[in-house]
């Protein structure tokens, strides 16, 4: 049996976290209320998403203090954490895609990949941009017209209706179009976070020493490009697509792969051979 | 010469991706500017007018949660909440995802009096101010979502049959909707009892539309850009001091008709152009 920690970790908070968004409505909590867009914890502390709070910038608004406020504390928190650690450990849409992942690598679908020439990864920071230049000239948040993120939320909390068509697309999209498709090449949300998080205290830490070379952590990971330093020297990882999702280090059975705290003074090419 | 290949393909990457990029702007733009056409919905209090309001939401939904967990809102019998009147539109409801609004004959506002849905607006969307009275209070009476109108066709009292639903269900009784009698010729003996509502009162509640009895109702809210013309600067109401300092902000406006060269009675022969 392999260990799981993390990933049971992860799921724990992602359900925990949709729990209270939907209890907020359901029965009047006041844990956590709202939405991605703008929350409150305990009516107080407000948390708002800073790619939909740059998009309604970019339309012209100015908006109320509470959603800038909200900005602010949110990016703070996951340029500590890791950024992306939005998309593994709170994203709903993350279980929809894992589980594409999951039945890809069960029904071995990811032998016969397509290379597909046009849809790189470097595809979601075009994305980004072009949300927020739509966002301008049509004086609507664009993505969240057509986030699968907040339809999938909202539909947790307020019902689902035809958005629920949204997700099975998008799982559709993952489990035989492009592997990673939507969280790996497309989503602005996740490149957002990708930059907010490039130089994250949180981090993985590879252990060059202990590592047998199974490749299982390249396996599992959704972002396998930045572990470019498998095989080759002990750093830590630092590219900001990292999800901080653990998987790797739940794979590994060398411990040759940990979370650790990134050290920015001394981050040097330990050795570059075992032997 | 492979540093030329390099080029090459570089400028080739380049253009490739920049006009895939304004491939999916283009394509984005188009649906989104599509989408947010829904002048038929009608929003909570306090709403910006509709182009600002989809600009400007969040759609964050803490408005439509206030108004589900609103201390009223509890249902005597079962002691359970009931619907909300604020449904955040999903896929399918013919309204920019994710923004709040509500159908009267679903469940209309039932203007609180605390405005529960108002003050929990984060983004500015829901304007506070516009719903202060003069005591600086919020004053639901306040509030314009819409304005009901009378298909008088299919109203029953237009008929000379009494209904009164609509006025009696206005929480501004007798005052947003009033009724007017007239004398019913085809009698010549009963009178016709027949609903008037006041657009300077009128809240858009859509309590009268929820209320009235016929099969479709015959009186309903519809967004105020919809339902109201505008009389603009150059009217003004002659009796009525105030009223003439609009026609301050009229400005005059020249245009130029070509003048016909044809003689008049050329006018009553010849064959209508259209």
């Amino acid at each position: 049996m392999k260990n799981m920690k993390y990933l049971l970790l992860r799921r724990g908070t992602q359900i925990g976290l949709m729990f209270l968004y939907f209890a907020a409505n359901a029965y009047g909590w006041n844990i956590l209320a709202g939405t991605f867009g703008t929350s409150y914890i305990f009516d107080t502390i407000p948390l708002a998403d800073p790619y939909t709070t740059l998009q309604v910038l970019a339309t012209g608004f100015v908006l109320g203090t509470d959603v800038l406020i909200g900005a602010v504390i949110i990016t703070m928190f996951y340029f500590v954490v890791g950024g992306r650690a939005f998309c593994a450990w709170v994203c709903p849409i993350n279980m929809v895609t894992d589980l594409a992942n999951w039945l890809r690598r069960k029904f071995n679908l990811d032998k016969e990949e397509v290379n597909y020439r046009f849809l790189k990864r470097s595809a979601r920071y075009w994305i980004l941009v072009l949300g927020l230049v739509v966002s301008a000239l049509v004086g609507v948040a664009a993505f969240e017209v057509v986030s699968p993120i907040t339809i999938m939320q909202r539909g947790i909390v307020f019902g689902f209706g035809m958005g629920g068509a949204v997700v099975l697309a998008i799982f559709l999209f993952d489990l035989f179009g492009v592997k990673n498709g939507w969280c790996g090449h497309l989503c602005p949300l996740g490149a957002a976070y990708a930059v907010i998080g490039s130089k994250s205290l949180v981090r993985v830490k590879h252990n060059h020493e202990v590592c047998t070379e199974c490749m299982e952590c390249k396996v599992v990971c959704p972002e396998n490009q930045v572990l470019h330093m498998i095989k080759k020297e002990s750093i830590a990882v630092r590219d900001g697509e990292c999800t901080n999702c653990g998987r790797c280090v739940d794979v590994c059975n060398d411990n040759a792969l940990e979370f650790g705290i990134r050290s920015f003074i001394k981050e040097t090419k330990v050795s570059t051979s075992k032997y | 010469m492979a540093h030329a290949n390099n080029r090459r393909n570089f400028m080739a990457k380049t253009v490739q991706s920049v006009g895939l990029a304004a491939l999916g702007g283009m394509l984005w733009s188009g649906y989104t500017d599509s989408v947010k056409a829904s002048p038929l919905v009608l929003r909570p209090p306090g709403a910006l007018k509709e182009e600002d309001f989809l600009t400007a939401c969040i759609k964050c939904g803490l408005c439509a949660e206030a108004c589900v967990n609103r201390d009223t809102n509890i249902d005597k019998e079962t002691g359970l909440p009931r619907p909300s009147t604020l449904q955040m539109a999903k896929g399918g409801d013919a309204v920019l995802i994710g923004t709040p609004f509500f159908v009267p004959t679903e469940v209309p506002c039932y203007m609180c009096e605390d405005i529960p849905c108002v003050p929990v607006c984060p983004s500015g969307t829901l304007d506070m101010a516009s719903l202060l009275n003069e005591n600086q209070e919020l004053d639901i009476n306040k509030a314009t979502m819409g304005l009901a109108v009378v298909h008088k066709e299919s109203c029953i009292a237009f008929w000379g049959i009494q209904c009164d639903a609509c006025y009696r269900a206005c929480p501004l009784l007798d005052v947003a909707i009033t009724l007017e009698h007239q004398k019913n010729d085809r009698t010549g003996k009963h009178a016709f009892l027949l609903p008037v509502v006041h657009d300077n009162a009128c809240t858009g509640c859509g309590l009268c539309e929820m209320a009235c009895v016929t099969e479709e109702p015959a009186i309903f809210v519809l967004p105020n850009d919809v339902a109201k013309g505008k009389a603009g600067d150059h009217y003004v109401k002659g009796w009525d001091a105030k009223d003439q300092e609009r026609v301050g902000n009229a400005h005059s406006q020249t245009t130029t008709t070509e003048v016909s060269k044809r003689e008049a009675k050329d006018y009553l022969n010849m064959e209508v152009e259209y």
